[in-house]
């Protein structure tokens, strides 16, 4: 600007002095512009676009527990003797991790506490992230143009998975000794590569003296970070793209419809974070999970029989389970048993599942962009095969807990394993089956989903359309192209 | 098209109603912060903790939220989505802009690629740090202490967990110990069970009969074996033992293994035998390791059999 300066017009000062500090900001960053923006940003609102707040939360929470256990936590794999108040115990060899998470639950004040939320947080994450996923899968959000979004929100799954199992293999104790045994084993099965990788994650044979401090700067550091810097772009591109809707209440490709987000949909999302917080509390308080002191400390030549991992991990562990004992033998060369389950299963599944956008446009010959939703009804084939892959996996993850059901149940452990290898193939064939035909039956009661504008292919509005906000508006005060529905509440979008 | 008018939404009016829920709830709230204060000033208690703080950030949830609900407006509104793609003169004119700047790289070809081969060295550079992170896998993989007994004429003393020689009196019919190899208590590789089975393996593996220690226990024969108890499958400690059917179960993914057959798996996911050990009586009972185990012990690899 080379311009003279032009003299400020003479504006009244704000009064107060949140109003001051406001004047301070808007001065030196333009600020009422960006925020009254934000304010008015339409939201829809419909009960199953809160799932992927709700691990947003839990991933808030996470972050602030996991601050408090760190100032207490020891990631140190030497010997030491426990002298703490946990009678039983005492005078007993373990590592300082092991320690340090004893402590954390006996001697520091709200340690247990603070353990206990960390870790059920963790639960509710892994389950807000898988729901929210497939809300997204079963309606067609990963649709153009969110497949970028689709491949952010996956690996945001696979950080969070891996984080999880970090955290619980940091405390050391049985449980979490057992789980890396068998990680172990599954890396230095991968044809090649594997038995470097091994060495290179645990710093030589297991367990070698490495792995506890490795885990715990990819648990409080590398991979939260990732996770936050994902996070961010997931809601950038959240934002830019505008939320999806469902179909009812004049929603169409080229608008969005809702509620704005200031102040009514604010407070409910401000709500809900506290809700989140306050259940998980409840939880905290009330529900114990992983009593380390009752596995007590990793002993190699010792496994606490009947022993689970946290939920999200039972599929690889049933899976490891119920497949039969091939091998293959190439040259002389070996491919283990638990490469299947536990390698290629998951590497194939997040494959296609990372693909899937493309795999989906690709069958469907459907390249356009799609901003409204799909009822699941409409889309029984892939609605099908969507559930015939979730039932495949819950079969996996009750193959995860066998021995724990067969006890109870009273069953031959060999016969619900052949049970669990057979119902694994059939069960999903079968639901996809009913799925589709409930689909079908669906459409036929209800009739076809409300008409929307689709957009020209190409994503290109019709001439006279394009412009956007500020050119539709002849507002003194340019502000979003709003337009107020006329008694749209009444007509609330059935749930599909 | 408006403002936003606070006074007076032009959808429908919020549904309203009393004020008295949204204010008890946020009275929960603070007494429950109140409680949280006290609880933790008193020395903390876990239950407690998480009911006064549930109660805290509960209520002021649910106030929001009802708040929300009732006198905050609802109005259904819809915003136009501009495309998302550039115009066809916006990208014309971001690739005549790119090029403008970026000729110097066309006319300064021998700097780029000296750049560029600059960049690509220190790339590479920057992998070999992953080699710190371990050592070759291979040797620790494939051999156990117990190598040191192969040219050892005395043998490798098998001890107990506390590091005590293991005499062969000590199993009884039926009993299993976890061994190590003197000098090495707590291998992972290394682990050993010693089994004193009810009668000799039926079943050894050709050129393994001897690998035992055959006995006469009250007159019926006997046999003492070393076996592996890492896990051929995931690596495991093998540890239960059925004494009726002399199997021995893995309790991760329940491989089982048949004593009497060589210790064969007959159930679950592994697939090779627990590998056995050779051992035999020093001159005061003891039992000793002749030389390592068979085969590689615990989960496969690749090129285990290299
Ligand atoms: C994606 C996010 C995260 C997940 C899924 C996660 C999960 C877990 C789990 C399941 C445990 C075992 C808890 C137990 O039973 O005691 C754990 C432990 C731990 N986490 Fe996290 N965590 C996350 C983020 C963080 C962050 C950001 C920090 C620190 C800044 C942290 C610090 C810790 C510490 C110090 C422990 C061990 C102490 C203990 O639990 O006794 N975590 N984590
Ligand atoms: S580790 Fe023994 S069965 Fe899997």
């Amino acid at each position: 600007m080379t311009g003279a300066a032009t003299p400020e017009p003479p504006v009244e000062g704000p009064r107060t002095r949140l109003g001051r500090l406001g004047d301070f900001f808007d001065k030196r960053l333009g600020l009422a512009r960006l925020a009254r923006a934000a304010l008015d940003k339409i939201f829809p609102d419909q009960w199953s676009f809160l799932l992927g707040e709700i691990a947003l939360y839990s991933f808030v929470i996470l972050v602030g527990t996991g601050i408090f256990l760190a100032l207490f936590f020891t990631a140190g794999q030497t010997t030491v003797t426990y002298d703490g108040s946990y009678a039983p115990l005492q005078g007993v060899e373990m590592s300082a991790a092991y320690q340090s998470a004893l402590d954390l639950s006996f001697d520091v004040r709200a340690g247990l506490f603070f353990r206990q939320m960390h870790h059920w947080a963790a639960l509710i994450f892994m389950a807000a992230i898988i729901v929210h996923m497939m809300r997204v899968f079963f309606t067609g959000a990963f649709r153009r143009p969110r497949e970028i979004n689709w491949v952010i929100g996956l690996s945001l799954f696979l950080l969070a998975f891996a984080n999880g199992f970090a955290g619980y293999s940091l405390l050391d104790d049985q449980l979490s000794g057992t789980g890396l045994r068998i990680g172990n084993a599954a890396v230095i099965s991968i044809p090649l590569v594997g038995t470097w990788i091994g060495s290179f994650l645990f710093g030589g044979d297991f367990p070698g003296d490495a792995i506890i401090g490795r885990l715990y700067s990819l648990h409080i550091l590398v991979i939260p970070l990732l996770i936050a810097v994902l996070l961010a772009a997931h809601l950038t591109i959240l934002i830019r793209h505008k939320h999806t809707h469902f179909p009812g209440k004049g929603a169409r490709d080229d608008n969005v419809v809702g509620q704005r987000l200031w102040p009514t949909y604010t407070a409910k999302a401000l709500g809900l974070f506290f809700i989140t917080a306050g259940v998980l509390a409840l939880m905290a308080g009330l529900l114990q999970i992983n009593p380390i002191w009752l596995y007590g400390p990793f002993d190699i030549a010792n496994v606490s029989s009947a022993s689970q991992p946290d939920w999200y991990v039972g599929w690889l562990e049933g899976a490891l389970r119920v497949m039969p004992n091939w091998t293959l033998s190439i040259f002389g060369y070996e491919i283990p048993n638990p490469f299947w389950g536990g390698v290629l299963l998951p590497g194939v599944t997040f494959s296609i599942l990372y693909a899937w956008p493309w795999i989906e446009a690709r069958l469907s010959g459907d390249r356009r962009e799609h901003h409204v939703l799909d009822r699941p009804r409409d889309r029984p084939l892939r609605t099908a095969l969507g559930v015939a892959v979730l039932v495949f996996y819950t079969v996996l993850g009750l193959a995860g807990a066998d021995d724990v059901i067969a006890v109870a149940f009273g069953l031959s452990l060999n016969a619900w394993v052949w049970a669990l290898r057979v119902g694994c193939i059939v069960l999903p064939i079968a639901s996809a089956f009913i799925t589709f035909r409930v689909c079908k039956e669906l459409q036929l009661r209800d009739g076809p989903a409300p008409a929307t504008g689709q957009r020209a292919p190409g994503g290109v509005t019709p001439a006279g359309d394009a412009g956007g906000d500020e050119a539709a508006s002849s507002d003194p005060v340019p502000g979003p192209a709003v337009e107020p529905l006329e008694r749209l509440d009444e007509a609330k979008t059935p749930v599909p | 098209m408006t403002d936003v008018d606070t006074t007076e939404p032009a959808g429908p009016a919020p549904p309203g109603g009393s004020q008295a829920p949204v204010a008890a709830a946020f009275i929960v709230a603070i007494a429950g912060g109140a409680g949280l204060a006290v609880t933790y000033a008193l020395g903390g208690q876990n239950q407690l903790e998480g009911l006064c703080l549930a109660l805290a950030l509960g209520g002021i949830g649910t106030g929001v939220v009802m708040w929300s609900k009732r006198f905050m407006p609802v109005r259904y509104e819809s915003e136009p989505r501009a495309p998302l793609q550039s115009t066809p003169e916006e990208r014309a004119a971001f690739e005549a802009d790119l090029a403008a700047g970026g000729g110097t790289f066309q006319r300064r070809r021998l700097l780029t690629w000296l750049l560029g081969g600059g960049l690509g060295f220190l790339g590479l550079a920057s992998i070999f740090p992953i080699a710190s992170l371990g050592p070759n896998p291979v040797p620790g993989l494939k051999s156990t202490p117990y190598r040191k007994a192969t040219d050892d004429p005395d043998g490798l003393r098998l001890v107990d967990e506390s590091g005590n020689p293991i005499h062969h009196t000590e199993p009884n019919v039926n009993g299993v110990i976890t061994a190590f190899p003197e000098g090495s208590v707590g291998d992972e590789q290394a682990q050993t069970l010693v089994i004193h089975l009810r009668e000799p393996m039926r079943e050894p593996l050709p050129g393994q009969e001897d690998w035992g220690i055959k006995l006469s226990v009250d007159g019926s024969e006997t046999e003492i074996i070393a076996i592996s108890k890492v896990c051929v499958h995931a690596g495991c400690p093998v540890g239960l033992f059925e004494e009726q059917s002399q199997l021995m179960l893995c309790p991760c993914h329940q491989s089982t293994f048949d004593l009497m057959e060589h210790a064969r798996p007959v159930f679950g996911p592994a697939s090779r035998p627990l590998p056995q050990l050779p051992i035999d009586l020093d001159d005061d009972g003891y039992i000793v390791a002749r030389g390592d185990f068979a085969e590689p012990v615990g989960p496969g690899f690749w090129d285990m059999y290299k």
